[in-house]
């Protein structure tokens, strides 16, 4: 339940703009679906949102507070491989952000905080799908179920904000509109800021209710290194979803923002 | 017909082309001590089994008139308790060195030049050093072993340790972990099996080491037993007692194999 603002954020990396000139600001309980062609920065943009990379130029607040500069536990985030633990079991992974906060020497809980720490994380292996599956380790997971177990392990820790890095990307479309499902809900439920990146239009439109895609608005190719992507379009959706005919109109009009002055 | 690369052997096939070289070893053997015992039944480069049995006999099963232990016993028993004591300070001052420069960076920028430099000394080389510094007693083969392998496991540690998917380090970080805490519950149990892997690579340098530590200093022990035997020319204790060391290694190596693969299931587990 946190506002984002972004004020003219900069990412370069030696002589390599990537992003140039972003800003925007992101109301709570905003779902901001990011999209945009192959490295136009929209990972790079995530990492910093993290507290993974830092901006070049610019600053990122949330709540009105700069961001801390390492990743913490009001910022979750579901990667699109390596979300999860491979050598602890469903529910153990679930437990892991429990157990971090209650014990600190030893990251183990024991006792009856250990069976508190047991059933949330089985209550929110539940709400995602996979409470018969809380003793098998990752590697005997589908892909869908990892990531489901990724979004379980992330929001036990009730984040602030949650941020997803083409979590579905590897999905087939059958177990995808499922895992949406799932997402929402507890997105409903939870009331947390939501940034998920995606190179899916359909599923931008579906889960957002505000789509901001990043392009480079230089493209010959002497260009490429100096000038970076920024924000080419930025679209509130308003559920339910629009008529894909809508969509397309908007999506033809870029909308000239107040941070590409 | 297949290319060759595409023709699997049966089960059976397997077995018999596996026992081969074996077989062609053992042969090559009796055939060459045959030869030399029927020019000179003297010989003692490659002496009969019926010799080599009497040997096992003597040497294992038959009570030393002047100590009255068995000496493959005794000795068996000095070597692996020397090996174990090194492989082990090895392991775990590896693994903890191995971890902290993999996972910290600041570690990394003091250590990672200075264990580099250290593995290029030739542990061989340091021994008289050890044997003044620590005398000729147990402590300065243990410390040989320690020395001798020490770099390796800390580099391929480290190595391993910097391998982990970054991801995983900021997913740890997202739930609230501590540095300490990192290490506890994600880096280090994914590194103990690693740890594992390292160390039986490592076996064969530690028993490289204690030999030859053995063979310079010692009153007991196989490296000791081989080198004492090497004055006589009894090939028919040397042999076996190759064979033994060998036998000792290949089984050490098996029950680290087994311990990781049922300790760390989750590392196979789904790869069916
Ligand atoms: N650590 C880094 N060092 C140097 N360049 C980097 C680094 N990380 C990213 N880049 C560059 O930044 C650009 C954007 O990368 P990024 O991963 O953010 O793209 P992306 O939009 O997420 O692409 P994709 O959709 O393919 O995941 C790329 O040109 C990449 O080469
Ligand atoms: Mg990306």
């Amino acid at each position: 339940m946190s506002s984002v603002s972004v004020e003219n954020v900069w990412k370069t990396y030696g002589r390599q703009t990537v992003l140039e000139r972003v800003s925007f600001e992101v109301a709570p309980k905003s779902f901001v679906a990011l999209v945009g062609p192959s490295g136009c920065g929209k990972s790079t943009f995530l990492r910093m949102l993290l507290g993974d990379e830092v901006p070049s130029k610019g600053r990122i607040l949330i709540d009105g507070e700069p961001l801390m500069a390492e990743p913490s536990p009001e910022r979750g985030v579901v990667f699109q491989k390596y979300s999860v633990f491979p050598h602890l079991t469903c529910l153990q992974n679930v437990m892991l952000g429990l157990e971090f906060a209650g014990a600190p020497r030893l990251g183990i809980l024991f006792g009856r905080k250990r069976r508190e720490a047991k059933e949330i994380s089985r209550d929110m292996l539940q709400c995602v799908g996979l409470g018969a599956a809380e003793n098998k380790y990752p590697s005997e997971l589908s892909g869908g179920m990892q990531q489901r177990l990724a979004i379980a392990q992330a929001l036990v820790k009730k984040p602030k904000i949650l941020l997803l890095d083409e979590p579905f990307g590897a999905l087939d479309p059958g177990i995808r509109a499922g895992v949406h499902e799932v997402l929402l809900r507890l997105w409903h439920e939870t009331g947390m800021t939501v940034f998920m990146v995606t190179h899916d239009l359909s599923e931008a439109f579906k889960l957002g209710t505000r789509v901001i895609a990043f392009d480079r608005r230089r493209t010959r190719p002497e260009e490429a290194e100096a000038y970076g992507a920024t924000i080419t379009f930025d679209l509130p959706v308003h559920h339910p979803i629009p008529k894909p005919a809508d969509v397309v109109l908007k999506e033809v009009q870029p909308i000239e923002l107040k941070a590409a002055v | 017909m297949r290319r060759l690369i595409n023709q699997q052997p049966s089960v059976l096939n397997s077995l018999l082309l596996a026992a081969l070289p074996f077989a062609l070893v053992l042969l090559a053997y009796a055939v060459a001590s045959e030869a030399r015992l029927s020019i000179n039944p003297d010989d003692k480069l490659l002496p009969d089994w019926s010799t080599i049995e009497a040997a096992i006999i003597r040497m294992g099963f038959v009570a030393d008139l002047r100590t009255g232990n068995f000496l493959l016993l005794e000795d068996t028993m000095a070597s692996l308790q020397r090996l174990a004591i090194g492989v082990a300070v090895a392991t775990v001052i590896g693994g903890l060195i191995g971890i902290l420069q993999g996972l910290i960076p600041y570690a990394r920028a003091m250590l990672a030049n200075f264990t580099s430099v250290v593995a290029m000394v030739p542990p061989l080389a340091i021994l008289p050093i050890l044997f003044i510094t620590f005398g000729l007693g147990e402590l300065s083969k243990v410390v040989l072993i320690v020395v001798g392998i020490v770099p390796f496991i800390v580099r391929d540690l480290a190595l391993r340790t910097s391998e982990l998917p970054h991801e995983e380090l900021i997913k740890a970080q997202t739930l609230g972990a501590s540095t300490w805490q990192i290490i506890l519950r994600v880096v280090l149990p994914q590194m103990l099996p690693r740890l594992i892997d390292s160390v039986r690579l490592s076996l064969g340098a530690a028993w490289l080491y204690l030999i030859a530590a053995e063979a310079i200093a010692a009153e007991n022990g196989l490296g000791y037993r081989i080198f004492l035997m090497r004055r006589y020319l009894a090939m028919d204790v040397i042999l076996p007692y190759v064979f033994w060391i060998t036998f000792l290694a290949f089984t050490l190596d098996f029950i680290l194999r087994v311990f990781q693969r049922v300790t760390f299931r989750w590392m196979y587990r789904g790869q069916a």
